[in-house]
This record gives C-alpha cells, structure tokens and sequence, in this order.
C-alpha cells in the first residue's frame, strides 16, 4: 500500500519564496504500548531545492529530536544530529535503520490508529525557515521491517 | 627437522581427514556459527510475571536471546517483529521456538512495560529483567554491550544488536546479525531442530 500525504506548508514569512517546495511521503509514527515514552516518527522527505531539516515539534512530546541510527559492528548507536540534508529534488528517507524523528517524553500512550501532528522546520540556504505541519498515523508497534522503495540517501 | 617432528604432522593430518570423512556433515548455517561458545551460562532472571528464569526452562526448544530497551524506536521492535515471521515461516515448529528479550534498560522498562510489549508481538515472547549489576553481569556474559547514552534530558542505549541462538538442549549455538533475514533464521532454526539430539 503506497499513500500518498501532501503537506500543508505554512511559511513563516508572510511572502512565500518560489522554492517553498517540500513534500512528506507517508509519514508514520510506531505506536506505543502503556507507559512506553518515546517512539519514533517515519517519513520520506522531498525537497524541490537543498535545504535542511533543522527541528521537528509535536504537541504529543516534550522533545522531539532528529535521530540517526547506525550500528557499529552489529552494535546499535541513536544520536541525535542538528541537521538532516535535504537534497534538491532527492528522496531523503526517514525509516527504520536510518533516520527518524524521535518523539521523547510522550504525554500519552499512541496507540494504533492515533494520528500524531507533527511540525517540521525546514531552512533553505538563504536561511529562511519554513514550517510544514502533517499529521502522521499510528501504525502498529510490530510493523514489520519495511521494504526499500527509493535508493538509501547517506548525509554529508 | 627432526623427523620424529614430521611424523607427527603426518599424524594430525591423518587424523583429521579421517575425521573429516567419518563424521556427518556439520550442519551450516546462515547466521555466525557459535558452537563451543559458552554465553550466558548463568542466566537467571525475572520475567514480566516475577517468576524466575533459566535456560533449563526451555529446553527441547530453540530459543533466541535479543538484549534491548522498550523505548528503543527502530532495531528493537525490528528484531521483535522478525522473530514473529520467523515463527510464522516455521509454522508447526513454531512451538519449538521460545523468543526471549532481555532489557538493558531495567530502570524505565517495568515489569508492567515489558509484558505489554511482548503482548504487542506476540504472547509466548518472555521479556527478562534483573537489576542494574546483574543486569552488566548478565550482558558481559554473552559478550553484550549497551550504554545509557544522554539527549537532551533523557537517554537512550547504544546496545549490542545481536540475536543469540540456543539449541533445544541449552547449547548457545548461533549469532544472528540484526539485518539478517527472517528465511535465513528460520532455516537455521530448522537445521538446528533436525540436528540437534
Ligand atoms: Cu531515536
């Protein structure tokens, strides 16, 4: 099943820049069973000309962090990175074994289903930020390896 | 060199070819094989209903070790998804495979916590839990590693991501690598049942 999620893009800026140009593919957010406080949130990410994911926000969090996962001789490593690339016209994706948004401190349970909102920060070269905010469903917490659509993208 | 020395390597040769033509085949698997590697002798834990755990409860199963965290957003429930398929692809055999997840993250992964999610993969899944020392104690013994890590005003665990596998008769057997496929476990764990005796 391929979904299709237009972003609505609010600016920050009262004129909107011509490159104003980002677009979220299925976001998802992993669901949570009682008391479990962090999860992650999954998307696949398209900006029209380079940019960076510079923050994320959600009302269903304290903090919420961009992360990178990497293993290390089959060790597992989260971090939290300042700034995800967001190269023109490429498909950055947010999945599991890679990036994700890390969603720490939840206020409730995401239980299956739940649609959590999101808000993503996004700042083009000139500087100049521009807000996306999307909804992400709750899928449930065995959802199960994802297969690969798109060439993984490694950050520089 | 003295020839009582070249006797000797003629000896060993001998030895093991006809130890390489006697013996059945060694069975070969898709994941590391461990056989002769004694991890986690001695295991004895709590799982999420208090009761106290050894490997000897499992035996005549195949039973495969993940050490993890619940707030872990990406491998940990990967692995506990994987291990579903797995029993999925073995079907019948399903009842000889006993998945056990161990948390590195005693502090925040209660009892409570950890019987909700195995529930949330599967019900025969039995997560594990000691307190902190035992806790270092147990993962050195299998050579694991983890580490609180701090963001911003929590944490989170770098962990050993590895998957150990046991025989049916308590043996540790096999290391899975975490991007291993669910076919290939699956077929190591038959191999394992059919071999093992
Ligand atoms: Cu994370």
């Amino acid at each position: 099943m391929h979904r299709f999620v237009t972003a609505t893009v609010l600016s920050l800026a009262m004129s909107l820049p011509a490159w104003a140009q980002v677009s979220i593919d299925d976001p998802w957010v992993r669901a949570t069973v009682p008391q479990q406080r962090a999860t992650g949130a999954f998307m696949q990410i398209r900006s029209a000309v380079d940019a960076r994911l510079v923050e994320a926000r959600s009302p269903a969090a304290a903090v919420v962090e961009i992360h990178e996962m990497k293993m290390e001789n089959d060790v597992m490593k989260m971090r939290a990175v300042p700034a995800l690339d967001l190269p023109a016209g490429q498909t950055v994706e947010l999945k599991p074994g890679g990036y994700h948004v890390m969603l720490i401190d939840l206020k409730a349970q995401v239980k299956e289903g739940d649609v959590v909102p999101l808000t993503l920060v996004v700042e083009g070269k000139d500087g100049k930020r521009e807000e996306i905010a999307l909804d992400a469903p709750a899928r449930p917490l065995n959802q199960p390896m994802q297969h690969q659509h798109g060439k993984p993208h490694k950050m520089h | 060199m003295p020839s009582s020395f070249r006797g000797l390597i003629l000896l060993a040769l001998l030895a093991f070819m006809l130890a390489a033509c006697s013996a059945p085949e060694a069975p070969r698997f898709n994941a590391a094989n461990m056989t002769g590697v004694e991890y986690g002798k001695d295991l004895r834990m709590q799982d999420a209903d208090g009761k106290e755990r050894t490997l000897a409860d499992f035996r005549g199963k195949v039973v495969m070790i993940f050490f993890g965290f619940t707030q872990c957003p990406d491998v940990c429930p990967t692995a506990l998804s994987r291990a579903v398929a797995v029993r999925g692809m073995l079907g019948e055999d399903a009842k000889k495979m006993q998945m056990v997840f161990i948390t590195v993250d005693p502090e925040r992964d209660t009892p409570e916590v950890l019987r909700a999610y195995m529930l949330a993969f599967d019900p025969d899944f039995v997560a594990l839990h000691a307190p902190l020392a035992r806790t270092a104690e147990i993962a050195k013994s299998f050579n694991v590693f983890y580490q609180k890590v701090p963001t911003g005003d929590s944490y989170t665990m770098d962990h050993t991501a590895t998957s150990f596998v046991f025989d049916p008769t308590g043996r540790l057997r096999l290391a899975v690598p975490h991007n291993m496929p669910p076919e290939l476990i699956a077929a190591d764990i038959k191999t394992l049942l059919a071999t093992t005796r």
